[in-house]
Order: C-alpha cells, then sequence, then structure tokens
C-alpha cells in the first residue's frame, strides 16, 4: 500500500502535535510542577523525542520498515527512566520539605511523568497515520487523541470523592479535635493558644465506601496536607512540631479531620486546595469493586 | 544521613518526680510556669513535641 499524502506532512504533524500535547500536559498539572524551570526543559526535549518517534512509526511500517518497532521500544525504555528519574529528584528534594509529599504522592507524580509521554506518543501517532489517509483527518485525529490525553491525565480530585467542608477546632484538655476527631495531643499551653488562634480544620466525609478508603491510606492524607501547606503556608518550622499539619479519622465515621495552621488563614481557600489535591492511585480505595466489599457496604 | 531517635520518649518534665520511674532524663519544675517554659525549650532543642499525659508529666517525643 502506497500513502496517499506525503510522509513529510505526517511526520511533521505528528511531531507538532506530540509535542503541543506534552506541552499542554506540563501546564495541566502545575501542581506536580513545583517551578523547577530546568525540569520543564528536560521533559519537553523528551516529548519532542516521544512526538517524533510517535510520528514516524506509521509511515516507517508502510514503508515496511519494521525496525521501527525497536525503536518504540527503546523509546519505552527511556519512559521508564523517566519515571526513576523523577522518583529520585523528588525524593531527595523531600528531606528539604517541612511537610513532605509521602512515598505514595511521589510514586503518583513519577507515573504520571511516565504516562505523559506514552499520551505524547499516541497523538503524534494518531496524527501522523490519519494524516496519511488525509491531512484534515490527520489534524482531527490528532486533536482528538489531544483531548482525549488531557482527559485521561486530569484524573480524579478529593474533592469529587469526599464533602469537603469547614470543621471546627476545639481542646479538651490538652487535646485537640476538629468536631469529634481526635487529631493530637498539645501539651504546651502557647502552642494550644495559637492553633486556637490561627488553626483551620477541614473535615472531609467520604461520600462511599472507595471513598473512605482511599481518605484512609496515610499517603492519600499525607498528600492533602502537602498540597494544603503549598497553597496557604504554613507556620511550622524546623523543629516546631505544634503546627504540624495533621490528617487524623474517626475510628467510628471514617471521616477524616485535618488541622492546619497556616500562614493565610483562609477557610475558603484550603477547602478548595483539599478539594484539588488529585487522587492517588496508589491508595485509591476498590472495596466496591469486590463483592464482598459490596455486600459489606449495606 | 542523620539517625534519629523517632516514637521515643526523650525527656520529662514533671511537677510530681513520682510519676515517673525508668531510664529517662526528668526535669523537676516547682511551678506549672517553670514546667511550661522547661517544656518548651526542651522541645524547641531536641525537635520534638510536647505531650501532657495529664498527671502533671509532660513527655517531649520525637515524631
Amino acid at each position: 500500500m502506497t500513502a496517499l499524502y506525503g510522509t513529510t506532512g505526517a511526520i511533521g504533524l505528528g511531531l507538532v502535535l506530540g509535542s503541543f500535547a506534552r506541552w499542554l500536559m506540563l501546564r495541566v498539572d502545575y501542581r506536580n510542577y513545583p517551578s523547577y524551570p530546568h525540569g520543564y526543559v528536560t521533559h519537553l526535549a523528551l516529548g519532542v523525542v516521544a512526538a517524533f518517534l510517535g510520528a514516524v512509526a506509521v509511515p516507517a511500517l508502510l514503508e515496511r520498515e519494521f525496525t521501527a518497532v525497536t525503536f518504540l521500544a527503546l523509546a519505552t525504555q527511556q519512559f521508564r527512566e523517566v519515571r526513576s528519574l523523577v522518583r529520585d529528584s523528588l525524593h531527595e528534594l523531600e528531606e528539604g520539605e517541612l511537610v513532605r509529599r509521602g512515598q505514595d504522592y511521589i510514586e503518583g507524580i513519577a507515573r504520571v511523568y511516565e504516562a505523559r509521554n506514552y499520551l505524547t506518543m499516541v497523538v503524534s501517532v494518531a496524527a501522523s497515520g490519519a494524516w496519511l489517509l488525509h491531512p484534515v483527518a490527520g489534524v482531527a485525529a490528532g486533536s482528538a487523541a489531544l483531548v482525549l490525553s488531557l482527559a485521561f491525565m486530569r484524573g480524579r480530585q478529593v474533592g469529587q470523592i469526599a464533602v469537603v467542608r469547614p470543621g471546627a477546632l476545639r481542646f479538651q484538655g490538652p487535646s485537640l479535635f476538629v468536631e469529634d476527631v481526635y487529631l493530637m495531643n498539645v501539651g504546651l499551653a502557647r502552642a494550644r493558644a495559637r492553633i486556637k488562634e490561627w488553626g483551620l480544620g477541614v473535615v472531609l466525609d467520604p461520600k462511599d465506601d472507595n471513598a473512605r478508603d482511599t481518605l484512609a491510606s496515610p499517603g492519600q492524607r499525607q498528600a492533602i496536607l502537602h498540597d494544603a501547606v503549598a497553597a496557604l503556608g504554613v507556620r511550622k518550622d524546623v523543629g516546631v512540631e505544634e503546627f504540624t499539619p495533621l490528617a487524623r479519622r474517626s475510628e467510628r465515621t471514617g471521616r477524616v479531620a485535618l488541622v492546619l495552621v497556616p500562614m493565610e488563614p483562609d477557610i475558603r481557600a484550603l477547602v478548595g486546595a483539599v478539594k484539588r489535591t488529585p487522587v492517588l492511585e496508589a491508595s485509591r480505595g476498590t472495596a466496591l469493586r469486590t463483592r464482598a466489599g459490596r455486600l459489606a457496604a449495606d | 544521613m542523620d539517625a534519629r531517635l523517632m516514637k521515643h520518649i526523650l525527656a520529662v518534665v514533671t511537677l510530681d518526680p513520682g510519676v515517673v520511674a525508668g531510664g529517662v532524663p526528668v526535669f523537676v519544675a516547682q511551678t506549672e510556669q517553670e514546667r511550661e517554659e522547661v517544656a518548651f525549650l526542651l522541645g524547641r532543642i531536641l525537635e520534638a513535641m510536647v505531650h501532657d499525659l495529664g498527671n502533671g508529666a509532660y513527655v517531649l517525643v520525637r515524631h
């Protein structure tokens, strides 16, 4: 079979749309990218390589150049390395964080980075393959793949699985509660006074049993705290343990309450930041997908 | 890489030495104000959280 339209155009379009997709994906999830300009360069460069590999795949196969497949295999190898690269670098930075991301969040981010390169390739394969049939089809298929991959990358957010609302802080002796959920024992009277003055409480009511199990994961809760602190700041410092943000669950209801002593005591912003935290793949509860879990749910 | 003792009682600050026994540094305070002050300083120095056991003793724990 010979192509109806030129392979140069196909490769060109695949390269452009694929690279564009990678660039868009850098921006979609800005929270995973706390302003490391050199990281942008690294990932964009890899994205261009991924797009190029995707773009040449279909034209090469049509030319009966089956060795092109080995290049794709090579590419996947590279992308796996991206994953460990992101994981390692975030892991190193973890030491310097006041409020850590946690292993689960780092693993989630690393996987997302790997997946983004595959999606880049999908976009460029779709665009270049369809271009060979007709240029308009190429643009259409590439754009469709792009929109789909952006939707795919969006993932779920905590606000979709739980009702997030402000919760009142109270002390009972040294014990800090948010509504009926016990959080911690604060010994120093001055620390209690500060927490009363500046602290904010949030309650997360899981919408179903899957959500309950997701919120039970300490990794998911650490991710929520990290994102909340990234948005509102924290009064904690090295050696100042009493302002450590915490998220604890009620053993009776599975409800999660968190306390944060932010630099910007804006409860609406805090609720928003908690809602927008991504649901981590590693923490996602799946109780309702099992027969026993469904039985137990009612 | 520094190794640290976690979830370990690093020190006790108490009004009543009778409530503590065993191998842990105990700081006896005469007044509640002194207990608060000593516990605060130790908390900062040891990078530890101060917990109130409710029996007159404050314990310092690194989490």
